[in-house]
């Protein structure tokens, strides 16, 4: 019973976190929105404002509500958001929801493949950087991470664009499918045709995280009490190494990886903007530039839901992979 | 079964890029320790006992160089074949929990020592097994994590662990530290058990009433070299024909009076020409500080002092 309680408890504290995260992302996001200079009407319009009239543009003004004070304004759109409803998305002329929901499928692909790459290759460079800590190996591999963990995302996209789309011509050079198809047409290896090198940019400036965390807990688990009795025992630095430090070394680092999908959003904004990959990251931009205010503000949202819910399982991993954690509560 | 002689360590330090420091840490240590044998390891926090273990377990760190001669069983050994030796023929007690994996269960840990010391899954289940019951440790306690036992279980699950392999000679390091009287005990016990056995085991303690309780040999440490071997049993039959530093570290015990000497001078400025212990020595005389004594023969004990006379 006590059990429960703890987990009822754990269950509502993350609940209320979410709530006050999410009311503090609206609320900022909503400010910064209304004193961004970017006018929804002109940015809507573009060139055909100079061909309408007076009558028409109030019309519009009136449709979107923006007659009225932006703290009216925010309780009307926070009121609708209760209820599920975020608006139209200006741009795509469809409901922000129904954007958001297949543009993060779009993304979806592009995150996950980057987040499994970068946390595994990530994981074993850091292992073996670890393991041969100063030897040619473990200076190659910080030498690369160091290099990458400094370079921007889109700028080791473009890098990757010219080298591998331009000059070997082995990659397609924008989009999510072949151009002239749809989604739905494209096969499978079309898709991730397109899919390898906005990933490979993402990890292989992600693998530098990890991979510099994973040297550091290793190095330090190799000189832990329990790697010199496992040694004294008549294991090698090898068997040590895989039998003893693995697995504690593995928890943090599964951690580390969940907590990081923030960044991960991050980045894929700037490498879907490099490689015109049709995802939220591109939609965002997309919604910034045009002045899409409530496609904005939906993915803004949408991303504080998504790194909180990062952040959760990382914290529920633990609990349940971590024994000090999970058998807490059990007596002697 | 195990004999030491003349083991030297130093550690090689980097003071600038090329500018390199070799600092002595240990020098000339000799010792041996027979089958059923326990011989103790007597010594303040860096006299150099804990780094006269590693050394026997091949342990060192690498920017340490050892020289000296190991013999085992009649067999000598260069300073690097002591590593075949360790889990089958030379095992480690910890000296806490903290060498225990903390993410493994227990049973799990000394299940994989065993498996080390070279026995197949089926014996080594079974030694598992007879060091469990041997050591009072209930079944249940295998799927414990060593965050869940206790301080005088954990003294337990240690030296199961390191004797599930059983090898001859166990080097036990800090077996008392930190642990109630009774836990102590029990703790001591055990250690005179695999004795009794037929095994040697080297004791490392910094407190000599280990030592005179159960060990047959002292071996007493100060700044890294050997400054006494003697029978355990001098001690108690009060024979006060000890190096000084034995003698102080004697008087120091609550029932012998409590008296303790002044502070270690800082190694650093330690007069390396001299005897080591001049400085701190009730009995110094001023040759003390001109050469160093060698360790030498008074009685049936080596001491290495030039003014304890037979």
């Amino acid at each position: 019973m006590k059990t429960s309680a703890i987990i009822h408890s754990f269950w509502l504290q993350k609940v209320g976190r979410l709530m006050l995260t999410l009311a503090l992302v609206a609320t900022l996001a909503f400010t910064l929105v209304n004193l961004s200079p970017v006018d929804p009407v002109t940015a809507y319009l573009g060139m055909d404002r100079m061909q309408i009239g007076q009558e028409q543009e109030q019309l519009i003004v009136a449709r979107w509500g923006l007659d009225k004070g932006p703290v009216e304004r925010f309780f009307l759109w926070t009121g609708n958001a209760l209820k599920g409803d975020l608006g139209r998305s200006m741009i795509f002329n469809e409901p922000v929801t129904e954007v958001i929901a297949k543009r993060f499928l779009t993304s979806l692909n592009l995150m996950a493949c980057a987040w499994l790459l970068s946390g595994i290759f990530g994981f074993v460079l850091g292992v073996l950087s670890g393991l041969y800590k100063n030897s040619l190996l473990d200076r190659c591999i910080r030498l690369y991470a160091y290099t990458v963990a400094s370079t921007p995302s889109f700028w080791m996209g473009m890098v990757l664009l010219a080298i591998f789309s331009v000059q070997l011509g082995i990659t397609p050079i924008s989009g999510a499918y072949p151009p002239g198809t749809t989604s739905a047409d494209a096969t499978m290896w079309q898709h991730l045709h397109h899919l390898l090198l906005p990933a490979a940019t993402l990890s292989v400036i992600g693998i530098a995280q990890i991979a510099l965390h994973t040297r550091e807990k290793m190095i330090d688990a190799m000189n832990s009490n329990y790697a010199l009795f496992a040694m004294a025992q008549g294991d090698s630095r090898f068997g040590v190494a895989v039998h003893q430090a693995l697995r504690n070394i593995a928890l943090p680092a599964i951690t580390l990886q969940f907590a990081s999908l923030g960044e991960l959003f991050g980045g894929s904004v700037l490498a879907e903007q490099v490689f015109s990959y049709p995802g939220l990251g591109k939609a965002t931009v997309d919604a910034g530039i045009r002045g899409d205010v409530p496609l904005l503000l939906g993915i803004t949202l949408f991303s504080a839901i998504f790194v909180f819910g990062g952040n959760t399982v990382a914290d529920l991993l633990y609990t349940k992979l971590d024994p000090r954690i999970t058998n807490r509560s059990e007596p002697l | 079964m195990l004999e030491i002689h003349n083991l030297s360590i130093s550690f090689q330090r980097n003071r600038a890029s090329f500018d390199r420091e070799t600092l002595s840490v240990v020098s000339d240590i000799s010792l041996s320790v027979q089958p059923g044998e326990i011989v103790a390891l007597i010594g303040a926090s860096g006299a150099g006992k804990s780094l006269v273990a590693h050394a026997l377990l091949g342990l060192l760190p690498a920017n340490a160089t050892m020289s000296g001669e190991f013999i085992f069983k009649g067999k000598r050994l260069s300073p690097a074949g002591i590593q075949e030796l360790r889990g089958r023929e030379i095992a480690l007690i910890p000296q806490s929990v903290t060498h225990l994996n903390p993410l493994t269960r227990v049973g799990k840990q000394v299940y994989r020592s065993a498996r080390l010391s070279g026995r197949c899954a089926d014996t080594a289940h079974t030694s598992c097994d007879r060091t469990f019951a041997r050591y009072q440790l209930a079944d249940t306690v295998k799927s414990m994590y060593p965050f869940q036992i206790s301080r005088g279980m954990a003294r337990r699950v240690l030296t199961a662990t390191a004797t599930a392999g059983n090898a001859n000679l166990i080097i036990a390091d800090e077996p008392t530290t930190g642990l109630d009287p009774e836990v102590s005990e029990q703790s001591l016990a055990h250690l005179k058990e695999l004795a009794t056995q037929g095994k040697g085991v080297v004791l490392i303690t910094h407190d000599l009433e280990n030592g005179v309780q159960i060990a047959d040999t002292l071996v007493v440490l100060y700044e890294g070299m050997t400054v006494e071997i003697t029978p355990a049993r001098a001690l108690e039959e009060n024979d006060l024909i000890m190096h000084p530093y034995t003698r102080s570290l004697w008087q120091a015990l609550p029932r012998n009076g409590f008296m303790s000497l002044p502070p270690t001078p800082s190694s650093s400025t330690l007069n390396r020409n001299g005897c080591l212990f001049a400085e701190r020595c009730p009995q110094a005389r001023p040759g003390c500080r001109q050469s160093a004594p060698s360790l030498r023969r008074v009685n049936h004990k080596l001491v290495r002092c030039n003014h304890v006379a037979g």
